[in-house]
């Protein structure tokens, strides 16, 4: 009976695996089902794009990426919207419901969280490729280039509303900290943070107002920027094509299969990455939220700790109002600074473009450090002038001083490479870039209990 | 132009637009309409945004009124020695008893970023796990980023009981003597 059982199983599987192989397939496949029952694909793709421009190591399939890791958080958000209940009594006991007597309660819940912090480091690497690219000329791609930075604060935005859904000590004071911040904007301040919390505190308002927003708000309209954003490509005619100088290299090829079957690999293969390393990486559960104790230290989630670090060396002010606004005024202005060149397509605009960059990146590797260190032992405005107000002796002073450290560092790079304006925006991009990371990696590896600087080893 | 847009009227005089308002004889009909749109536009878009106000604002609402005025007894005097602080966690205060003999029920919220300070009683400080501040036992700042003493909430002594009132956390920039009660 068995025998019989497995030679029936044995030729039907032939039998499949001759039909596929068979080259009336295969032909089927390449050519009726690919250019003509996937044509709807040609809303988000041309017919036919430049050979170089679909090369995988000039794009890396970021914004692909990107869009697949989308459509997963989608897919495991609704699935955890069957068992999360938003209650401060109940959010704590339904996720430990979801991890112990759920099948793969754990397992979605690992992807999603895992699905969110990789999203926050492709949209980041999406947005480089595209400025280290320059790709956000006006008029065709400047528009673009501002949909992505409201994506990427979506993303950031989204993140942070899911980090409170836990009701754990880690989403509690996270969220407590962070809503505290809108309370130094002048006047209003207050009164936001109020709105946000929907009382005095977290509560079960804020729970209810974040899961809102999580579930709701911030999917639907980064759906319809998401949108929006591919339109744009495609009416741009895709990405900005590289330069090249070899002949070989140039023309236009189909874009199904050469570009369709690049994505699905592209799309499989980080597919299989995220379950893969969802089993072995558990989403961090800490104990029930308890509002009369912080845990110490209390650390805000890595993509935000270069803020908390932040706030470390300057007034709350400067550090979560003026700061940040005036570097996404910076990003949101970029492609609007007077470039003499268009050099889309060009990683790093030319080649001094790319010393310009490293020697930035190289000093803020080394100023931010010293900075830190210095603040933390040596530098006390509080105390020399302990009669003028925090705003002065916090925020200014130590503003002033950087920005003159800032401008003599401007001054140098000027001066030795000569560079245009295309080459010295990159240069600071890249500072900035280079400094944000230093803040963090000091927030998340130098900074033990009592937020005390000291050696990773020594936590 | 050709083949696909055939179905579409195609214009006689070229050279004149026919929906040019500035040429067209009934101007004044055609744009007045268009104002009645625009304003209808309007009263849309305040409509919906009304319906939504009291939905988002609605969090004050829900919370339960608070009974005010109403002071809880919390400990005696003598459980607290001068210079140190009794924690009272549910009402996430500390009832501080300061060296000249007054007492204070200082609030447990860091005023830099609303965590909860905890007490050193080595230092004789409360420090803030989140960044650092530090504050002296009568709620003053010693360290920033806190930019203004910790909040307190009135207090008053009966019979040797501390009573607090817990509803109401009063602000303050500095700590002054005036803000103390003595047993």
């Amino acid at each position: 009976m068995y025998f019989i059982h497995t030679i029936c199983t044995y030729n039907t599987l032939k039998k499949i695996c001759r039909f596929v192989a068979q080259e009336k397939t295969v032909l089927y496949f390449k050519t009726e089902f690919m250019q003509k029952k996937l044509t709807f694909l040609l809303h988000i793709h041309p017919k036919r794009v430049p050979r170089t421009s679909i090369r995988f190591t000039y794009t890396f399939g970021l914004g692909g990426i990107t869009l697949l890791l989308i459509l997963l958080q989608i897919f495991t958000g609704i699935l955890l919207k069957f068992v999360y209940i938003p209650s401060p009594a109940k959010a704590y006991d339904s996720i430990l419901f979801l991890q112990n007597q759920i099948l793969f309660g754990q397992y979605v819940r690992n992807i999603h969280h895992l699905d969110g912090e990789l999203l926050v480091v492709l949209a980041l690497l999406h947005m480089l490729r595209v400025f280290f690219t320059e790709a956000f000329h006006p008029p065709i791609r400047s528009g673009n280039w501002i949909l992505g930075l409201c994506m990427f604060l979506l993303i950031m935005f989204s993140n942070f509303t899911g980090y409170l859904m836990p009701w754990d000590q880690l989403s509690y004071w996270a969220v407590t900290v962070v809503t505290n911040m809108f309370s130094y904007i002048p006047l209003i301040g207050p009164h936001i943070t109020v709105f946000i919390r929907g009382g005095a505190d977290v509560t079960g308002n804020t729970l209810m107002n974040f899961f809102n927003f999580h579930t709701a708000i911030i999917p639907l309209t980064f759906i319809i920027l998401m949108i929006f954003h591919f339109w744009k490509v495609r009416k741009a005619g895709g990405v900005a094509p590289p330069r090249t100088s070899q002949d070989h290299e140039r023309g236009l090829v189909p874009v199904m299969p050469d570009l369709i079957v690049k994505e699905v690999a592209v799309g499989l293969i980080v597919l299989a990455f995220i379950f893969m390393l969802a089993i072995f990486l558990n989403a961090p559960l800490r104990e029930r939220a308890n509002p009369a104790f912080s845990p110490n230290p209390v650390k805000a989630p890595w993509y935000f700790i270069g803020i908390q670090e932040m706030l470390m060396h300057f007034h709350p002010f400067v550090g979560t109002i003026l700061i940040p606004l005036f570097l996404l005024g910076f990003l949101f202005y970029l492609p609007w600074l007077h470039y003499p060149q268009n050099n889309a397509g060009i990683w790093f605009s030319s080649l001094k473009g790319r010393h310009t960059a490293i020697f930035s990146g190289i000093v803020a590797f080394i100023l931010t450090p010293v900075l830190i260190v210095a603040d933390e032992y040596l530098i006390h405005f509080n105390l020399w002038f302990p009669s003028l107000p925090s705003i002065l002796s916090e925020g200014l002073f130590p503003v002033l001083l950087y920005g003159l450290l800032f401008y003599l560092y401007l001054f140098y790079l000027r001066r030795k490479y000569r560079p245009n304006v295309n080459e010295t925006v990159q240069a600071v991009f890249a500072f900035f870039l280079v400094t944000y990371t230093v803040l963090s990696l000091t927030g998340l590896f130098f900074r033990g209990p009592g937020m005390i600087l000291m050696w990773p080893w020594q936590i | 132009m050709s083949k696909k847009m055939s179905h579409i009227k195609q214009n006689p005089h070229p050279e004149k637009d026919e929906y040019d308002l500035k040429e067209t004889p009934d101007n004044s009909r055609r744009s007045f309409f268009r104002k009645i749109w625009g304003w209808i536009a309007l009263a849309a878009g305040v409509e919906l945004a009304g319906l939504s106000i009291p939905f988002i604002g609605s969090g004050r609402k829900k919370q339960t009124k608070k009974e005010t005025g109403k002071f809880t007894a919390i400990a005696q005097v003598s459980d607290i020695p001068a210079g140190s602080v009794l924690p009272y966690r549910s009402g996430r205060l500390y009832i501080c008893h300061l060296k000249d003999g007054g007492f204070l029920a200082v609030s447990i919220k860091c005023t830099h970023l609303g965590c909860s300070v905890e007490w050193d009683e080595k230092k004789k400080e409360f420090l803030c796990p989140c960044h650092h501040s530090m504050f002296s036992l009568n709620g003053e700042v010693v360290n920033p980023p806190a930019t203004r003493a910790l909040n307190i909430y009135p207090l008053k002594i009966e019979e040797g009981v501390i009573k607090v009132n817990l509803e109401h956390p009063i602000r303050r920039k500095h700590y002054n003597k005036s803000q103390e009660t003595y047993a």
